[in-house]
């Protein structure tokens, strides 16, 4: 059996059964609406199972599912030297989100990472600690402020209602997921230019360690050439 | 001595013969110590863990900051330690590089003429791997900070500039803007004042820019001598010489030069074939952060990582004793690579 890790719920889900039904491969959730148990029609030997998006990394990475359906953000943040452990299988064309890193909207000297890392020296040096920065993507922050040469910040975990950390004076700055940026000028914040950490959609992984069993490798083919 | 505990052993012995107390430090370190000092990055580099009542605690990454602390806090002077045991460094790209690995370590705090001590440890691990076929490379970020010094330009230019030292693409970057001329600043609507920093601050900064504006363009060719020191490379009496050329158009950079030219000299007198040793005007920029002088390294053929590093990291303690500044020297030697070279050898 090949195994497809689907996220298990909202628009992501329904995206997902529908870019599959495009493809002739028919996903939908067993008997009741709340039931985790998927059907797969139109293929043989390939069974889906429900997770949650955030998981499906973890799932991919240990081999426990061979294809998976998740966001590029959450492989990049949550698998360390991702591209050794997945391959891209197809990029689906939904689920669109930008990482970027925003500031008040007030501090109209900061425009790119440049006046940011000014701005984390002179707030340490006047404040006596380091710049927080807000966010849940610690790994794509990090990397991302390493090449862009921004020291003297510091990261602060938010695991939600990120941008309201700012006003709540637990952070100075946020890295967050944004699709229309509404969210972000009704908490008075503004995107810095220059600064997209990653462009983020929906997208079709394969794990590169899923044990293959007799007669799978002829399903996984199909399921690609569908997929392709 | 073919082992690691027989070879560890013969490591401590030799710097406890050079004066050297053996001293020990603690595998889980406070967190915010290690983080104010090396910055976020530490963490895609060292273990971090959680105490539910001491808070964030790191696997030492190495023994400087244990070690710098406890001398802070015995303060005797001049003072030599020796220490050994395993470090941890997370390893997030290469899963074949070593997380755990041992280290025998010799530090000196000593307010004695810089260039002697500096000579004195580097002969002592010159020494130490002796007969072992590694390349001993030297350079020295003192005398790129006197060239930044030197530039005719405002304080604030030179001062990001030093901040920065240690990374060389923001380095550069940070040059190309100051040798470019002005450019507008994109206009931006504003909004209310939320969060720590103030408006009076970001009017402040702001202010700055304004003025900032009117600062004339770095010469390109203040750059590009600046690009000279980094690419100096060569034995370093040959090194020294060319640096002497350059002081022509640096004469800020000529205290540092004269003593580096002390330190090769009393590296010869210490025993060293200084004419093996290379000098690379950007050894130590990239992974020696707080060494901010002379950095030292062995370079072993195949072997990815330094049989031996050091320097001086006066940056470090000055940041770690609040303001109290103590001139340190010292570094580390990789006693299982060591091994691995003499087996090969054999």
């Amino acid at each position: 059996m090949i195994k497809l890790g689907v996220p298990s719920k909202g628009r992501l889900m329904s995206d997902t059964f529908d870019w599959f039904g495009q493809r002739g491969i028919t996903l939908s959730k067993g008997g009741s609406v709340r039931e985790y148990l998927g059907r797969v029609e139109g293929i043989d030997g390939l069974e889906m199972v429900m997770l949650s998006a955030g998981e499906i990394p973890r799932e991919l990475s240990a081999g426990r599912i061979h294809l998976g359906v998740t966001g590029t953000d959450l492989v990049r943040e949550k698998l360390a030297a991702w591209d050794q452990q997945v391959d891209v299988v197809a990029e689906m064309g939904f689920g669109h989100a930008d990482l970027i890193l925003a500031v008040p909207a007030f501090w109209t000297d900061v425009v790119t990472p440049h006046d940011l890392d000014e701005v984390a020296a002179e707030f340490r040096a006047r404040h006596g600690f380091r710049m927080r920065i807000a966010t849940k993507y610690h790994r794509l922050v990090r990397q991302f402020l390493a090449e862009r040469g921004v020291a003297d910040y510091q990261l602060v975990d938010s695991q939600g209602a990120t941008e309201g950390t700012i006003k709540n004076e637990t952070a100075e700055v946020v890295a967050d997921i944004t699709s229309t940026g509404e969210t972000l000028r009704a908490n008075h914040l503004r995107v810095l230019e220059d600064a997209l950490i990653l462009a983020s959609q929906a997208t079709v992984f394969r794990s590169k360690s899923a044990p293959m069993g007799a007669g799978d490798q002829a399903v996984m083919d199909e399921v690609l050439t569908r997929l392709a | 001595m073919a082992d690691l505990a027989g070879l560890t052993a013969e490591l401590l012995a030799r710097f406890e013969a050079l004066g050297a107390a053996r001293i020990e430090a603690g595998i889980l370190q406070p967190a915010e110590t290690l983080l104010d000092l090396y910055g976020e990055d530490i963490r895609a580099r060292a273990y971090v863990t959680q105490d539910p009542l001491r808070g964030e605690q790191m696997l030492r990454p190495d023994f400087t900051v244990p070690v710098v602390q406890m001398h802070m806090a015995e303060s005797a002077e001049p003072a030599r330690y020796t220490y050994a045991g395993p470090v941890f460094r997370r390893q997030e790209q290469d899963a074949d590089r070593a997380n755990e690995y041992p280290q025998v370590g010799y530090e000196v705090f000593d307010r004695g003429a810089p260039e002697l001590v500096e000579a004195e440890i580097f002969a002592a691990f010159y020494q130490a791997l002796e007969g072992l076929p590694v390349t001993p490379v030297m350079g020295d970020i003192a005398i790129l900070a006197a060239a930044v010094d030197g530039l005719e330009t405002i304080p604030a230019r030179k001062a990001a500039l030093k901040r920065h030292m240690w990374r060389p693409a923001r380095f550069r970057d940070l040059l190309d803007r100051y040798t470019a001329a002005p450019q507008a600043r994109d206009e931006v609507e504003g909004g209310p004042e939320i969060g720590l920093r103030t408006a009076a601050e970001v009017e402040s900064r702001a202010a700055r820019l304004r003025a900032e504006a009117a600062v004339p363009p770095l010469p390109e060719a203040a750059a590009d001598r600046l690009e000279a020191v980094l690419d100096v490379s060569g034995p370093a009496r040959d090194a020294l010489a060319a640096l002497k050329g350059l002081m022509a158009d640096l004469p800020g950079i000529a205290l540092d030069v004269a003593r580096l030219e002390a330190r090769i000299e009393a590296m010869a007198v210490a025993g060293v074939d200084v004419d093996q040793v290379q000098f690379e005007g950007s050894y130590g920029r990239t992974s020696m952060e707080y060494y901010d002088g002379f950095v030292f390294g062995f370079q072993a053929d195949g072997v990815d990582q330094p049989v031996a590093t050091g320097g001086r990291y006066d940056a470090l303690t000055q940041a770690l004793g609040a303001g109290r500044d103590v001139p340190a020297v010292g570094g580390v030697l990789r006693p299982d690579l060591m091994l691995a070279l003499m087996e090969a050898g054999r």
